[in-house]
Order: structure tokens, then sequence, then C-alpha cells
């Protein structure tokens, strides 16, 4: 059989094209010298300098990360706990229950994630602005995490924490010591999980956001209402290239640990 | 070796270093150790042997704390510690898996425990290497788990856990993922530091040879309850039970039922063999609970054979029919409860005076077997087999012979022994060192035999489909009820 045959490359091409192709008109337009995105007028970079000469840009983009770093932190702490009572909890009554209301905000409509926490942060008086946005985020970010982590904790070898007991360790010595050193591949990548997400979030920020505090997604929706500019076109141009390098640097990273690994126990066996 | 016998539970004043107490383990209906009472005394190598799901890592696991006892004590050191964490026990624990700490050195994983005691660090470090040396692993310090092999991983896991110098230290299957050749080695390995370091070693495993290798002692169990505990030595030669017999190495088990010996030789061999040593094994079925007459036709038919016994139908037509209107017919041959060891002294005394006092038929020329013991009827139209170290006491009991393949000789010609039954050579298993021939009786039976191969293999005379004798001794078996 022959790999690139015409229906293979047909059907790769048009997988491809439907995923990327938006993109990529994306990516030109942000260097387009006319104003009007759909006319293309020759090449220039002056909407990434118009870009970073935009305050209100630059201060949404720091209120952006300021709430996807502390609400992906406390969503890795809250998910990580979560996770571990009920890997290793065992069972007691009620645990089905408690691990599917865990995982019930995955399949949430955001609407009403949105709505819900809106009508919370009223009932209680509390000023929204950066602090409701991150809250709202640690909630439904949370369970991301603790998905990410308990499906490492269930496959991690218990005896490792029996041993830290056995060796005189409290029990949470037992988890300081020996359990988070070994499940922090699973911690980081929640954590990262979580901080994408909240990043690009748009419609609980928009639900609990105030005046005060605009996040970049909400700022590119309402300039994308007045009309696109081939500002948002650069600035999307930017996050995709951040995200790519991301994802890049992190398979390249995991790749090289595992051929690492790969080779040592090799050699292990081979010295025996 | 060491010149005095190492037995400290013979000694009555010992104090053992640990105690079971009547200890049941339940998980949730389950019960995982019934009712378990158990000594295990200071440097003891002590086993714990058993199929998978017996009991044997429950046991373990309340030791080290990571299961609770249900109800009883464990005291160890005479101290009750069922309700000390495992962390506040002076007790560690090789893992199955190792379970050694990947993210860290060797050397950090030795050194785990001692940092938790805050020792100093010349102390830590002091230990740390005597802990490498003693397993040699001292060029290995600075490595992961993942960069070195199964063996090295193993000796790793046995430092850590001998680093804190605990009072008790238990091994769980800790040879299990070690091929053959290397685990043979580290058994005697592991014999050889148990030594050494003078502490009490408690392993769990399912691999006999490995137990009987390294404990000085060794608990046979059976869902949740112990069926033996002995020296490998009594374990082999003498199990107290099927279960221990067959579970313990390679076992001819031969089903008939007992009857005593009359006093004048009746055995069917022309020529007897000259009077052996009388056997050390002497109790073989000791005082164990009654044994439910599960072949009733059988425990009924007293001494005589040819008396008419019903048949199973016979039996439920009469148990359901005719038993209402004629009443409870005495199944029951009389029967003595168990005899305590002084009446089976002075029951094998009068036997042998009865035996004395008979004036010898004619066949007495020759010095008989060692009068007393038992036939056991195994067969129909077979020739009983003397059993010299049954007690008579069993008479009319449905019994087992169990008898190690290297007890049994195998021959062309008809050979001058006390047992002899002539067979076919069905399969030969050819291991090297010995061979192992598998017998069909004439009734079917399988009995296996083994042959010390000290001959080249060229001169073995013995082939497949051989008609050929198999004989033993009226001692090498052991009676077994059940």
């Amino acid at each position: 059989m022959r790999r690139f045959s015409w229906f293979n490359v047909t059907s790769l091409t048009l997988g491809f094209a439907f995923l990327y192709l938006p993109m990529i008109l994306l990516v030109v337009y942000s260097f387009n010298e006319s104003r009007l995105v759909t006319v293309w007028a020759g090449f220039s970079t002056k909407w990434y300098g118009e870009l970073f000469r935009n305050k209100e840009f630059l201060d949404a983009a720091w209120v952006t990360l300021k709430v996807a770093i502390f609400s992906s932190t406390i969503a890795t702490v809250l998910g990580t706990m979560a996770a571990y009572v009920l890997v290793r909890a065992g069972r007691f009554a009620g645990r089905t229950l408690f691990s599917g209301m865990i995982y019930a905000p995955l399949v949430m409509p955001e609407v009403i994630t949105g709505l819900s926490l809106l009508l919370l942060f009223i009932g209680i008086g509390l000023d929204r602005g950066v602090l409701t946005i991150v809250l709202a985020h640690t909630t439904f970010s949370m369970c991301y995490v603790s998905v990410v982590v308990s499906s490492r904790l269930t496959s991690f070898d218990r005896s490792l924490e029996e041993a830290a007991l056995d060796l005189g360790c409290s029990p949470f010595e037992a988890f300081r010591l020996v359990t988070l050193p070994i499940i922090a591949p699973a911690v980081i990548s929640g954590w990262l999980l979580a901080f994408t997400l909240s990043l690009d979030d748009l419609v609980i920020a928009s639900f609990t956001t105030g005046p005060s505090a605009t996040t970049l997604p909400i700022k590119i929706f309402s300039a994308v209402r007045l009309g696109v500019s081939p500002e948002i076109n650069a600035l999307s141009t930017l996050l995709i290239g951040i995200v790519t390098a991301g994802v890049i640097t992190a398979s390249i990273v995991t790749k090289r640990a595992a051929v690492a690994q790969a080779r040592d126990e090799q050699a292990a066996e081979r010295s025996e | 070796m060491a010149q005095t016998v190492f037995a400290p539970w013979e000694d009555p004043d010992r104090k053992p270093l640990i105690e079971f107490r009547n200890v049941t383990k339940r998980f949730g209906e389950f019960t995982a150790i019934d009712n378990l009472s158990l000594n295990i005394y200071e440097r003891e190598f002590f086993a714990l042997l058993g199929p998978s799901g017996c009991g044997k890592t429950t046991m373990m696991r309340m030791l080290a704390g990571f299961e609770s006892v249900t109800e009883g004590h464990i005291w160890l050191g005479g101290q009750d510690i069922i309700n000390v964490p495992p962390n506040k026990r002076p007790v560690n624990m090789m893992f199955q898996s190792y379970a050694l700490f990947p993210h860290l050195s060797i050397w950090d994983n030795i050194a785990f425990g001692l940092r938790r005691e805050s020792k100093d660090k010349a102390m830590i470090e002091e230990r740390v290497e005597e802990m490498l040396r003693l397993t040699r692993l001292t060029k290995f310090a600075k490595r992961k788990p993942h960069q070195i092999s199964g063996g090295q991983r193993q000796r790793v896991a046995l430092a850590r856990s001998l680093a804190k110098a605990p009072k008790l230290l238990l091994l769980d299957e800790p040879l299990g993922a070690l091929d053959k050749k290397l685990r043979e080695e580290t058994q005697f390995e592991l014999m050889d530091i148990q030594e050494k370091t003078g502490t009490t070693f408690v392993i769990v495993t399912h691999d006999q040879e490995e137990a009987m290798t390294v404990a000085s002692r060794i608990a046979v169990m059976d869902e949740g309850r112990l069926v033996q505990v002995d020296t490998p030595d009594v374990i082999y030669e003498a199990p107290n039970s099927v279960y221990v017999a067959d579970f313990i190495g390679d076992v001819n088990l031969i089903p008939g039922t007992a009857r005593p010996r009359p006093a004048e030789p009746v055995t069917p061999v022309a020529d007897p063999a000259p009077a052996p040593q009388p056997a050390s094994v002497e109790d073989a079925a000791p005082a164990a609970e009654e044994t439910a007459p599960e072949a009733p036709v059988q425990a009924q038919a007293p001494t005589d054979a040819r008396q008419p016994a019903p048949n199973a139908r016979g039996e439920w037509l009469y148990k359901k029919v005719f038993a209402r209107f004629m009443g409870q017919r005495d199944l029951n041959t009389p029967q003595l409860p168990p005899p305590s060891p002084e009446e089976l002294a002075a029951a094998r005394k009068a036997e042998a005076k009865a035996a004395a006092a008979k004036p010898a038929p004619a066949a007495a020329p020759e010095p008989a077997i060692k009068p007393g013991g038992i036939l056991i009827d195994w067969a129909e139209g077979q020739p009983p087999i003397i059993a010299a170290n049954g007690d008579p006491a069993l008479d009319g009991k449905p019994v087992t012979l169990s008898i190690r393949p290297e007890k049994v000789t195998i021959d062309l010609e008809k050979p001058d022994r006390p047992n002899v039954l002539p067979g076919k050579v069905i399969d030969i298993a050819y291991l090297g060192n010995i061979s192992t021939y598998h017998v069909e009786l004439a009734t079917g039976q399988m009995v296996k035999a083994q042959m010390v191969n000290a001959r080249r293999i060229s001169n073995r005379h013995i082939t497949w489909e051989d008609e050929v004798w198999i004989g033993f001794t009226e001692t090498a078996g052991v009676i077994l009820e059940e």
C-alpha cells in the first residue's frame, strides 16, 4: 500500500486546512500594511508597534496575567488536595457522588457557571474586579487540575508512601517528601492547564468582571465589536506564537527525559 | 555454623519478641485472619508461607502497621502495638516492589529513614556508608534507582530498611522479581546479613524452597489460619496434614482406610527387609479435631473389608426413609476420643507386649518389621500398605499416606522391601541431578519415584513403558488424617 495515495493526501490536506487556515489568515493579515483587515497592501510590522503603544491592551494583558497566575495557583493547590483525598481515602459512603461532583463543572455550561457566580458575588456584596475573576477562574479550573492529578495518583505506587511512613515520616511528611516530588510533573501540567484556561476564558470572566478589571479576551471581544483592527491580529499572532513555543518546548523536554531514562535503564541492565 | 542449636521456641522461659494474641482481621464480610496466635522470637528468621490469599501478607502488614487489627492484640517487645502508627514502630519493611524513591539517589534512599530521626550528619553518613558496604553498593551511591539493575535495587531496598537498625525487619516476597540463579545467591546473602546484624527477620513468601532455605521456622498458612508452625525439616518430614504435605515439595498421596496391624506378620511380601530404624517421626497425626467421616462407607467398614456395607443409594434410602421408623442405626464403630501422648505410648507398649506374648507363628524366623502401626487398605484386591509409624487408634478411619518421591525406589526386579507395588513407567522427568519417574500402578494410581543420577545418562536402564517395582520402607511415609 502506498503511504501517500491521493486519498490520504487529500484527507490530510483538508483536515489541516480546516484546523489551521483561519489562523494562517490571521497571522498573515497581522503583517498587513493596510488598516483594512481584508485588503492586502504590502508587508509591515507597524501594527505590532501600535499594539505596544496601546495602553488599554497592555493593561488588559497585565490583568489577564495576574488573574491567570493567581487562579491557577490556587486551583492547583485545591485540585491536588481534592484529587489526593478522592484517590487515597478508599471507599467511603458517597465517594462516587463526591468525585462526580468534582468533575461536574467540566461539563457544566460556562454561561451557567458564570451566572451563578455573578449571583453569588452580588448576594454577598463583593465588588466585582480582579478578585472575583480570580475566584471564578479558580472554581472552574480546579476540577481540571484534579482530573489530571488524580489520574497520575491512581497509577502511583502506594507502597512508596507506605515505605516513607515505615521509615518514620508522618503522613504529611510522606506527602511532602515522597508523593509530591513524584507527582510533580502532573501537578505542573495541571497548573499549566489551569493557566491557559484562565488566559483564554471570556464567558465566565465577562460575567464576573467589573469596570476596574478587563481581561485580554474581554478587551479583544469588545474591540472586535467595533471592527477588527490589524492590532488585534498582531496581538493574536503573539499569543499563538507564545502557545506554540510553550507546547514545543514542553514536548522536547518530556521526550529527552524519556530517552535518558530508557538509556539509563538499559545501561543498568547490562551492568548486572 | 552455630554449635548450640538455635531453638528459642523450645525454651518456655524465653519471652517472644512478637506475640500475636487471638488476632482476627476482617475486611468487611471476609475474614482474612481468623483468631490466630503466634510467637516469634528474637533473632529468628521466620517465614510465613502459603498460597496467595492465605493471609500471610495481611499478617505482615499488621506488624508494619498498615492494617488495623479487628480483634486481639499484637505485642512487640513487651508493648501492645495495635494502636501505634507505622512511623512510630521499631519495625521496618522491605517491600515487594522495593518501593525505592525514584527521585532520590541510592545514598539518599538509604539515608531517608535516618534523617527522619534527626540524627547528626556525621552519624547518618557513617551509617549509610556502613549499609552500602554491607550490601556491596558503595560504587552505586550516586545513582538513581532506575540506573541500577534489579538485583542491585533489591539490595538498596534491604539496606534502606536495615539502616535504622530495627528490632524487626519484615520482608514481603523480597526475591520475587529476581531470576532463579540470582534469587538463590540472594537467599544466602540474606541469611548472612541476618546473622551479621542479629535482626529478627519475618519473611512472607509463596516459594516453599525459599522458605526452607532461609527460615529457622516456617508457618504454613491457609485461609487465615496457621496450619503448622515448625522448623523446615519437621515441616518437610512430618507434615501434620495433607495440606502441608501437598504444599511443601513433591509428594505422593495415597488415600486408604487404616486398620491396626495384627501382631503376626501378614506381610504380603515374601521376605521382608531387615528391621529398619524406628521412625523418629512418631505422632504423625496428633490430636487434631475429629475428622468428619466424609466417606462413611469406608469409615464404618471396620477390620474386615468383606463385611457388606451399604452403597450410596442404600445409604440415602436408609437416611431418608427407613431411619424414621427403624430408629437410628449405630453407624459408627465405637471410637475413643483422640488419644493423648501418654495414652498413645501406653497403647504402643501394650501392643508391643501383646505381640511379644503371642506365640510366634511359623513365619517368625526372619525378624519381622517393627510391630505395631497400621495397615492401609488403599485399593480393592491390592495388598495393604504397611505403615509401622501409624497410630493403631486410627482403626477404621480414612487416612492418607504421604510419601516423598525421593523415599520411593524404583527397580526392574522385585526388590526386597516392606512395601512393593508393581507398575508401569509413564513419564520420566530428567532434571539433571535427579530423575523423577511417574509410575502408574495397576489401580491407575500415579506414584512418583525419584532417583539420584549418580551414573552418566548412558547407563540409565529404566525407560518409558517399562514394567517396574516401586518400593518403600514401612516408615518412609507419614500417615495423615483428614
